[in-house]
């Protein structure tokens, strides 16, 4: 009785025609990029799978016992998560006070300064990890962790501007004149309006600059080694030296902190917050 | 004017980079008086008030308020409270958070703030919305908060740019009474800002009429819209009959000050164009040789005519103006 509703034939006349299509086409693009992760989720707990077989043969936590059981996979962990924390904190402290001069005063070159952001981004990043490799050498930051650290504030630094300040942008200036008019001065009117008022945008981005600095490696395996091998720089060799299940397990724990992340700011993380984050102007 | 007005404002200038602004501003505002400032979009009046809340730096002249120069201290020092149009309330904070900022940077005891907060709420007549964020509230009541908030810290001058003007008209005429009666209550000193000039008659002790970054007329309602000084003030207060004379000066005429009757013979001849039923009265436009003249009628009265009827028109008070736009009598 209850199973006869599975039948695409009732979806059809429940949807209308337009609408089943549309939703075949969700269903295969769901399959084609959530398809891979299920399997991985899969891989991730089983003990043992064998090629022919489409499940694993046994499940279990096999190779999260190993794999956590790997002294130089948990310190990577460890380094990703504090380098990863200190990356958001500095890029806070150095981007949202830029970010507010570029949002409230109109400077000649204001335009250029926004688009310089963007211009870092357009080209091929191993490039100028290249050419900073070799400027680091130099000057002795290879292999320091302030040298990492370069690496991955730089990665964020147009997030980091671009989406505060669209967001100090849209605190109407009123709202801030009327703290100064009750009796607030600069400071506390940032800090109790402006700031409060732009938090979201802001939030967002630390979140977008926390789980790229977690994922960052190309300019880390460069920068970094061998004294700071991240999570992602570890993987390299996970991939190639352990079976596909320690890989997958390896994987989902990359994984956990941005989903848990995207999960705890799904508020604020909309299609809205992120086009209006990229504006340009 | 006197030397103990509340605020007084000296030979202002502020321009903008443009050139636009407001030029040689001369105010004196007694305590407990509201002036309002009524002009056309563009004219100033927002420049006005902004700078005497600290936002926009004069380029010269003075402001006191209460004898004390405050022309260069910063908006965070000046005794005086503003509101806007919109955009007044912080959206992250609760109407009690919002009214209860002011007081905590005065150090305000947490006791009294919530008393005075209590009180401030029933006078404006929103007891019980302490726990609404502004989201949650209609424009009205956004409004009534923001000014709440404003009065709380009992400024020397309360400023007011178009409080209402983002309201529907109902509401509006409710707000502008209630507003009134709280300023007479508690003999607050206001300059209001708006470009409606019936907000203006309805609410002012004063008006003063801008024109293009100056004033044109300053004086009571009665004395603005019976003896407007130029053109422009009779043009934009209230309606107004501009009749060409034969020595090339023009005569100003109310409607209300435009008696009909049928035929022919009065100081003005014409034909009736439009009968049109305003409420409780009937406008009447007629077309004469010296162009159309407007003015009213009672229900019986506009009986007897028909469009197309010849009509007699006398002339009751009126002004004249040379066409450069100056009094002429
Ligand atoms: N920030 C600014 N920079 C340059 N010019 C400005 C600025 N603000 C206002 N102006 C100009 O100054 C003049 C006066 O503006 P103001 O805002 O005081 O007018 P207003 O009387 O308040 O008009 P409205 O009724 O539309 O609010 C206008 O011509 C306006 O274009
Ligand atoms: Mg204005």
């Amino acid at each position: 009785m209850y199973m006869s509703y599975l039948n695409p034939k009732r979806w059809v006349h429940m949807m209308g025609r337009k609408k089943f299509g549309e939703f075949l086409v969700l269903a295969a693009f769901m399959l084609f990029f959530y398809g891979p992760l299920l399997h991985m989720f899969m891989l991730a707990f089983a003990n043992k799978y064998e090629m022919p077989g489409v499940l694993p043969q046994e499940f279990g936590f096999q190779w999260w016992r190993y794999v956590l059981a790997q002294p130089t996979l948990v310190s990577s962990i460890v380094l990703s998560f504090t380098i990863a924390l200190i990356t958001t904190a500095l890029s806070l402290l150095i981007c949202i006070p830029a970010a507010y001069v570029l949002a409230r005063y109109e400077f000649p070159g204001r335009k250029l300064v926004m688009f310089s952001f963007l211009l870092g981004n357009a080209f091929p990043k191993i490039g100028i990890y290249a050419s900073m490799g070799i400027i680091f050498y130099r000057i002795g930051l290879m292999g320091t962790l302030p040298g990492v650290l370069i690496v991955h504030l730089l990665g964020g630094m147009m997030l980091m501007i671009w989406m505060p300040t669209n967001a100090f942008k849209s605190v109407p200036r009123q709202q801030e004149e009327a703290a100064r008019d009750i009796g607030a001065g600069p400071i506390r009117t940032f800090f109790y309006v402006t700031l409060p008022m732009a938090w979201p945008g802001i939030a967002v981005a630390s979140m977008f600059t926390f789980i790229g600095s977690l994922g960052e490696n190309q300019g880390t395996l460069l920068v970094g080694l061998p004294n700071y091998r991240t999570m992602p720089v570890e993987m390299y060799g996970v991939i190639l030296d352990y079976p596909a299940t320690a890989g997958a397990v390896f994987a989902l724990i990359l994984l956990i902190p941005n989903v848990l992340l995207l999960f705890l700011m799904r508020k604020y993380v909309g299609p809205e917050t992120l086009s209006k984050g990229f504006k340009m102007g | 004017m006197s030397g103990n007005a509340k605020l007084e404002i000296r030979d202002l200038t502020m321009l903008y980079k443009t050139g636009d602004g407001v030029r040689n501003i001369n105010l004196a505002v007694e305590q407990g008086e509201l002036v309002t400032l009524l002009g056309p979009s563009g004219c100033g009046k927002t420049t006005i008030l902004r700078t005497i809340g600290g936002f926009l730096q004069a380029a010269s002249g003075q402001i006191l308020i209460s004898g004390k120069d405050i022309t260069h201290m910063l908006p965070e020092k000046r005794p005086t409270a503003m509101v806007f149009q919109s955009y007044n309330l912080w959206p992250h904070m609760t109407v009690y958070e919002n009214m209860a900022f002011g007081l905590k940077l005065r150090k305000v005891p947490k006791s009294e703030q919530k008393r005075r907060i209590a009180e401030m709420l029933e006078m404006i007549k929103m007891s019980g919305y302490e726990k609404k964020y502004p989201g949650q509230m209609s424009g009205g009541q956004q409004q009534r908060i923001a000014i709440g908030r404003s009065l709380l810290l009992q400024p020397d001058v309360l400023l007011l740019d178009e409080p209402f003007s983002a309201l529907d008209a109902k509401i509006r005429s409710q707000m502008r009474e209630e507003l009134r009666k709280i300023q007479t209550d508690l003999n607050i000193t206001v300059v209001f800002v708006t470009h409606d000039q019936e907000e203006a008659m309805a609410l002012s002790d004063r008006i003063v009429v801008m024109n293009k970054g100056s004033f044109e007329q300053v004086g009571p309602p009665q004395e603005i819209y019976n003896r407007p000084a130029s053109r422009y003030v009779a043009d934009f207060i209230g309606e107004m009959n501009f009749i060409p004379m034969p020595d090339g000066s023009i005569k100003a005429v109310r409607p209300e000050n435009v008696s009909v009757s049928p035929g022919t013979g009065g100081n003005l001849d014409g034909y009736v164009r439009t009968i049109m039923m305003l409420g409780h009265y009937i406008e009447m436009t007629v077309d004469t040789d010296c162009g159309i003249v407007k003015l009213f009628v009672s229900a019986e009265e506009a009986e007897q005519y028909k469009r197309g009827n010849p009509v007699a028109l006398t002339l009751g008070e009126s002004h004249r103006y040379n066409d450069d736009q100056s009094a002429a009598g």
